[in-house]
């Protein structure tokens, strides 16, 4: 029993990791039915500006928490430019192209900053120092959870709660609604979809830099590939959840963090893939949507 | 429009047999340097590159062999074996008569077949998959770095014999090289008397290995083997130190890096680690680090000694040769000591290298110690 919650807490702390970087994921795809591959490298990117912010600024010896403050900010706000600048480039020039087109848009911008990131700063794996706080409580508990594993859990949670009251309840969200609903209807009615699309990928390339701080802090490490392999798993917990809903993505993503960690405790690591895929595979046949997607009828 | 851009096409391919025909310069001895140049491997293969360009600097600044000046031909595989047959195909077409390299056991494997056909002699300063010599399959085949048998066989001699460990859990990352490891890790344990209680591969490049790490805490062993390179090792040294589990942790050369260090920091200490033999003595070692050093400005990364030993052994094998034929340099190689930054090595009738070998290594105080037997 005691095995079993060690696992079980492992898959959430698992799960949460992979939720901060499916939230953007999915919510991006809700509005704009893109799979924006870039994501995983936008995380990256947060990562990296963090990790640069974060050495001047401790450099300079301010404490620990303004530095960690600050090197979020700094994440946040250089991703959030990718991302708004990606857009621009990379996606709203074929917007009105087959899907396709934007979708090898998206893999070639990914591989773009992915090279980009190898040649700017290194092909090493960097040493991430981790500026989050010690939780002193959860020492006697450690080995079931620690305090970068909470933190990650808690900031999951917000992100989760506070996306969807910006999408139900503002201003912002029904024009984001409405854009998901129908771009040319929402056109009609005065929504300005260039802004509601600009400020769907700063939002979301703002989730992905925290995500980028908060996991390269747990995994104490930083290479320019990173954002591919979580961007991988993230994409599959989106869809699993059901891609565009953004609970969905979170309840996807704990959902494969608990197949893959208790499949590794009671089976085998090696098969941790096949099990996530397993998964994937039986909800799928299942419910093609996805376990909180919607059933939408393709417009014909 | 169709005509004008038939007219480029053709003018296009024109020009590019022209360039071919241009590239066949006789007098010159064509060399490849192959391995992983991009992708999350590029730390093994880009310090081969620096190293083979050094030393063939250092021979064209002298005249080159016997008049000939050496060109280089650097072909990047990612460390991917799918990869590795369209990187050998090309430098087969370049012509050369030697490649340094692959980097990675997997894709080196993969292109030796390709070279093996050609005739072209293949020296890898990393592929340490036994099978590779041992199989007898490729003549063109050597490497100046023992295959990882060695490596295995000494991790559990000191395993058993120094840290007297019963109960073991050996970690893999599913490759040819890390997987290789562990097996013979796992061989040499059981018939040694050692219990091997968990035996799994883990997926490379996973940001999370709690799981595995509970699994290794339930499992009630008393030391920890990982076959595999530093980024996964560096996460699950750290992920068991904060469950505040304190056993050894044994692993093989692709954590015997400063990288390990660097990344995994206070986690490191006390980590060990077969790796080559130091060479920090050798003249040659000291004079082709600091060349490293003035021409590219940092330390040179993983494998760049093998490499430059590498280098040095085939250049110093068409000299004794007298030419670029594939049975008299063959035959030198095997047959001629060569002092090396490596040392004095030779290679043997399979192709490994003969007069340098492994250590054990610990980290004490963030650095890398070599343990006296």
């Amino acid at each position: 029993m005691d095995y079993f919650l060690k696992l079980f807490l492992s898959g959430t702390a698992k799960g949460s990791i992979y939720a901060l970087i499916a939230l953007g994921y999915t919510m991006v795809y809700g509005i704009v039915q893109l799979i924006n591959f870039a994501h995983g490298e936008v995380y990256m990117i947060g990562g990296f500006t963090a990790l640069i912010m974060g050495g001047y600024l401790s450099a300079m010896g301010l404490p620990i928490p303004l530095v960690l403050l600050l090197s979020i900010v700094a994440a946040v706000v250089y991703s959030s430019a990718f991302g708004f600048t990606i857009e621009r480039l990379a996606y709203r020039p074929l917007r009105n192209k087959p899907r396709l087109s934007a979708l090898i848009s998206a893999i070639g911008i990914s591989m773009i900053l992915q090279n980009f990131v190898l040649l700017a700063q290194t092909e090493k794996y960097l040493s991430f120092p981790s500026y989050l706080p010690e939780l002193p409580f959860l020492l006697p508990v450690r080995e079931y959870i620690n305090s970068t594993q909470l933190i990650i859990l808690v900031t999951t949670s917000i992100i989760m709660v506070g996306l969807t009251i910006l999408i139900k309840f503002t201003r912002m969200g029904k024009a984001m609604r409405a854009t998901a609903q129908d771009k040319h209807m929402a056109q009609l009615v005065g929504v300005n979809i260039n802004q509601v699309i600009s400020v769907t990928f700063v939002i979301g390339s703002a989730l992905a830099a925290i995500g980028g701080v908060l996991i390269c802090s747990y995994m104490g490490q930083i290479n320019y590939y990173i954002g591919f392999v979580a961007g991988i798993k993230a994409f599959v917990a989106a869809v699993l959840g059901g891609i565009g809903s953004i609970p969905g993505a979170v309840l996807g993503s704990f959902i494969l963090g608990w197949t893959e960690t208790l499949g590794t405790g009671y089976i085998s690591s090696d098969y941790e893939d096949a099990f996530a895929f397993i998964i994937l595979i039986l909800i799928l046949i299942l419910k093609p949507d996805g376990i909180l997607g919607k059933n939408q009828k393709q417009k014909v | 429009m169709k005509k004008l851009l038939m007219a480029i096409l053709v003018l296009a391919v024109a020009g590019s047999v022209a360039f071919a025909a241009g590239g066949k310069e006789s007098g010159t001895i064509k060399i490849g340097v192959a391995g992983a140049h991009t992708g999350d491997l590029a730390s093994y293969g880009l310090p081969s590159v620096n190293a083979a360009r050094l030393v063939v600097e250092e021979v064209n600044a002298k005249g080159g062999i016997n008049g000939a000046k050496i060109e280089l031909f650097v072909e990047d595989d990612q460390c991917k074996p799918e990869v590795a047959t369209n990187t050998a195909a090309k430098l087969v077409s370049n012509n050369v008569m030697a490649v340094i390299g692959h980097i990675c056991s997997g894709a080196t494997k993969s292109a030796l077949g390709i070279y093996n056909d050609s005739k072209i002699i293949t020296i890898s300063p990393s592929a340490t998959n036994p099978p590779l010599t041992q199989s007898g399959e490729y003549p063109n085949f050597f490497r100046t770095i023992a295959p990882d048998d060695a490596q295995a066989l000494l991790a559990t001699t000191f395993i058993k014999d120094t840290l007297k460990l019963k109960k073991l859990a050996i970690l893999h990352d599913k490759g040819d090289y890390g997987k290789g490891f562990a097996d013979l890790v796992k061989e040499y344990s059981e018939k040694a008397g050692i219990q091997v209680l968990l035996f799994e591969g883990v997926n490379p490049g996973a940001p999370d290995y709690s799981a595995v790490v509970n699994k290794i805490g339930n499992a009630g062993v008393d030391g920890v083997v990982w076959g595999g390179y530093h980024p996964e090792a560096s996460k699950l040294v750290q992920q068991m130190k904060d469950k505040g589990m304190n056993l050894p942790f044994i692993s093989d050369d692709g954590v015997k890096d400063n990288t390990f260090i660097e990344v995994a920091g206070k986690y490191a200490d006390g980590v060990y680690a077969t790796g080559p033999t130091d060479t920090s003595t050798n003249p040659m070692a000291i004079k082709a680090n600091a060349d490293h050093k003035a021409k590219f400005g940092d330390e040179p990364g993983a494998f760049f000694l093998n490499a430059y030993a590498a280098t040095q052994a085939i250049v110093n094998a068409i000299q004794k040769a007298g030419s670029t034929d594939f049975a008299a340099v063959t035959k030198a190689l095997r047959s001629e000591y060569v002092e090396t930054a490596l040392g004095k090595i030779s290679f043997d009738a399979k192709g490994d290298v003969i007069g340098f070998g492994f250590s054990v290594y610990q980290v004490q105080n963030g650095k890398y110690v070599e343990l006296k037997k």
